[in-house]
């Protein structure tokens, strides 16, 4: 490995899961080994790809002007298709803005992301429908949601039955900025005062906006979970097979009742923070060209070609993508606004008759005005 | 049938209906458990439905609001309690940016039945941070409603009403009223949640207050009464949203409105309250809707507490200085 995986771990003590180099070649784990055939990889694959999808065509829609802004997971995909296949029909996940690849996995519909970056909606799906919960913008606040929700699993007793079926647990994603904040270390603590069935899914990209890690933090995130009384894993963030099988290790192990754990993805974000961000101005070229040769997408190829996976099977992914950024740019110019009248309604579900007042208020004045075109 | 009890055994005897008629209630919060609360408002609740509804908390508020969110994503109906108005701050963010927006985020789909118990305001001599009125930065917030009870039998009704709300309420207690004795009606239909109140009949000036203040009006009210003035006095009970329907038909005939709270003047309650009466009554008033409130200043140490907080004396200042407009 690199020096500049475990640059902050001089001891060692927080080595980093991998379970498919740089280059494509499989490598095994003492603890850790991934559970699917090639199939199942070309399964991943094909998510790493439609997720890289998804950044482009958003990013190239907010750069046409059809989205306020976006915050692309260039990089990160195998952080997040890895996790995002670990989770089973009845977990539920509490994402960021971020997390586009794990809303791939959990069955939403891509273009329902773009809703919040064009500024036509703060939400966009069902969460108890996908066990996707919306997107969460205060840094960290999900992870206290997370803990509280698995917490609620452990009271209804779904958690250590032995059933496969229906045992369930809780994924909380985050960042390595985020573990400065209050919230995420109150949400360590619960999770193990309660034994809550949620892992603790942290995306280190290397970068809090402009901060690099070490202004948020001294030493691996990993041994973090030590101190609350659980235990940390660092996974090598931008190898799919490990990112599963760790996932698939921790969430099982919350199923069974067996308490909360800590992941720390070593990834690197390869794209701004957001749109509105130059990330010229606080990190070199070299570091990111470093990052790009251990792309998450270009090992799986490597292994796969190497496989024997014919190239039927990349074309035809070609295209698959293709018609899924055809989908994203059609449906997101179609995207309505919302109507601020309608707004009003949505505050309380018991309603408010203040509210109702200001409603008439601003209906009746919209009313009052000359419809668009109608002078001379 | 009516019992004679104290406003914080109304509120405990109100707690346990609301578990005893939802098991998705659940009571979390630091110190609730074996000891019922520093105030004991919820004493011998986790005995009676043990330590899977009656949560002890870990010392952390933003947690308790946090975690109640994920709770309430499970369908349950979190009842949390924040020990002193002074501490709640640590959960702002998570009150005003989760609790109080979810619901208009997710277009309905998840809903936020979360009552947070503050208890709050002064007059017990207590530390700094122990004796705030911070229910204006609650009120303000869209998404969250915000109540105040001010006698046993409200404490009693109220709380329930609060846990029944599919929308989050922020529920004020009067903690230096927690002791006073009143008679709770366990039979009767209670008013509304959402209603305020006309608890003295009067026609010279109208009182309007909330919480620990309506005590202290209607002992201002009776003071007038010897003097010969007739003040009416209205617990408004519900902070947002406002029911000032009570407030504008009494001032049409009194012509004098007073607003009393502990909180600091500026931008209280108060200013609000004057501003819609005046939008409303305009053409009724007499004088300036006078605001009897505490000064704008971090709340004082407790030795000089009661000179900063209103009282009966400074009411009928204030209800002087409007009669003689």
């Amino acid at each position: 490995m690199p020096d500049a995986y475990v640059a902050d771990d001089p001891a060692g003590a927080f080595p980093l899961v991998q379970l498919l180099t740089p280059e494509g070649q499989r490598v095994s784990h003492a603890d850790y080994a991934y559970d699917g055939d090639d199939d199942a990889i070309r399964g991943l694959f094909r998510d790493l790809v439609l997720s890289r999808r998804i950044d482009f065509e958003a990013h190239a829609l907010q750069r046409h002007g059809e989205l306020g802004l976006w915050a692309p997971a260039l990089g990160q995909e195998a952080a997040q298709i890895g996790s995002g296949r670990a989770l089973l029909q009845q977990d539920f996940a509490f994402p960021t803005y971020r997390e586009h690849g794990v809303a791939l996995c959990r069955g939403i519909d891509p273009a329902l992301l773009l809703g919040l970056f064009r500024g036509v909606e703060l939400g966009g799906w069902d969460p108890a429908e996908h066990g996707f919960a919306l997107y969460s913008i205060v840094i960290g606040a999900q992870t206290l949601h997370a803990t509280g929700y698995a917490m609620g699993l452990t009271l209804d007793g779904e958690v250590g039955r032995n059933d496969p079926e229906r045992d369930a647990a809780v994924i909380a994603y985050f960042g390595d900025g985020a573990t400065s904040q209050g919230d995420v270390n109150e949400a360590f603590d619960w999770a193990a005062v309660f034994n809550a069935p949620v892992v603790f899914f942290c995306q280190n990209n290397q970068y809090a906006i402009s901060a690099s890690t070490e202004r948020n933090t001294r030493g691996p995130i990993a041994q973090r979970a030590g101190g609350f009384g659980f235990d940390g894993i660092r996974v090598d963030g931008n190898d799919v097979l490990a990112c599963h099988a760790v996932t698939t290790a921790a969430m099982q192990k919350a199923r069974n009742g067996e308490g909360p754990t800590l992941i720390e993805a070593y990834t690197y974000r390869m794209g701004a923070h957001t749109t509105s961000d130059d990330p010229s101005r606080y990190r070199d070229s070299a570091e990111v060209e470093t990052w790009k040769l251990k792309d998450p997408i270009e090992r799986v190829k490597r292994y796969l070609l190497t496989q024997g996976t014919p190239q039927e099977f990349f074309d035809e992914l070609d295209v698959e993508a293709d018609e899924l950024g055809k989908h994203l740019r059609e449906t997101c110019k179609a995207l309505p606004d919302p109507d601020l009248a309608a707004l009003f309604d949505r505050v309380y579900v018991d309603g408010s008759t203040e509210l109702e007042e200001q409603k008439a208020q601003y209906v009746a004045f919209r009313d009052s005005l000359e419809p668009e075109g109608s002078e001379s | 049938m009516t019992n004679k009890m104290p406003l914080g055994k109304g509120l405990n005897a109100g707690l346990r209906a609301a578990m005893e008629a939802d098991d998705k209630v659940l009571i979390m919060g630091e110190d609730v458990g074996k000891l019922g609360g520093v105030f004991r408002i919820t004493d011998g609740l986790q005995k009676d439905f043990g330590e899977s509804r009656v949560i002890d908390a870990p010392l952390a508020e933003s947690g308790i609001v946090g975690t109640a969110v994920g709770l309430a994503f499970r369908g349950y109906r979190p009842v949390l309690e924040i020990q002193f108005d002074g501490f709640v701050y640590p959960a702002y963010d998570q009150i005003v940016s989760q609790v109080a927006k979810l619901h208009f985020r997710s277009h309905g789909r998840v809903k936020m039945p979360i009552v947070i118990r503050i208890p709050f305001g002064g007059g017990i001599g207590a530390v700094e941070h122990h004796s705030e009125s911070p229910e204006a930065q609650f009120a303000l917030t869209a998404g969250l409603k915000v109540v105040s009870c001010s006698n046993a039998n409200d404490a009693y009704w109220m709380i329930q009403q609060a846990i029944a709300s599919d929308d989050p309420v922020v529920f004020m207690e009067p903690k230096r009223r927690y002791w006073d004795q009143g008679e709770v009606d366990t039979d009767s239909e209670p008013l509304p949640l959402h209603a305020s109140k006309v608890v003295r009949d009067g026609t010279d000036a109208t009182l309007i207050a909330y919480g620990p203040m309506v005590k202290t009006c209607l002992e201002s009210a009776e003071a007038a009464a010897e003097e010969g003035t007739s003040l009416e006095v209205i617990d408004l009970r519900t902070l947002s949203p406002l029911d000032l329907a009570p407030v504008f038909e009494s001032v049409r005939r009194t012509g004098h409105a007073i607003v009393v709270h502990e909180a600091s003047q500026t931008l209280g309650l108060g200013a609000e309250i004057s501003s819609r009466i005046t939008e409303n009554c305009f053409y009724s008033l007499e004088a300036p809707v006078i605001r009897v409130t505490g000064y704008d200043l971090p709340y004082p140490p407790s030795r000089v507490e009661e000179e900063f907080l209103p009282g009966l004396d400074r009411v009928l200042e204030a209800v002087d200085r409007s009669l003689a407009y």
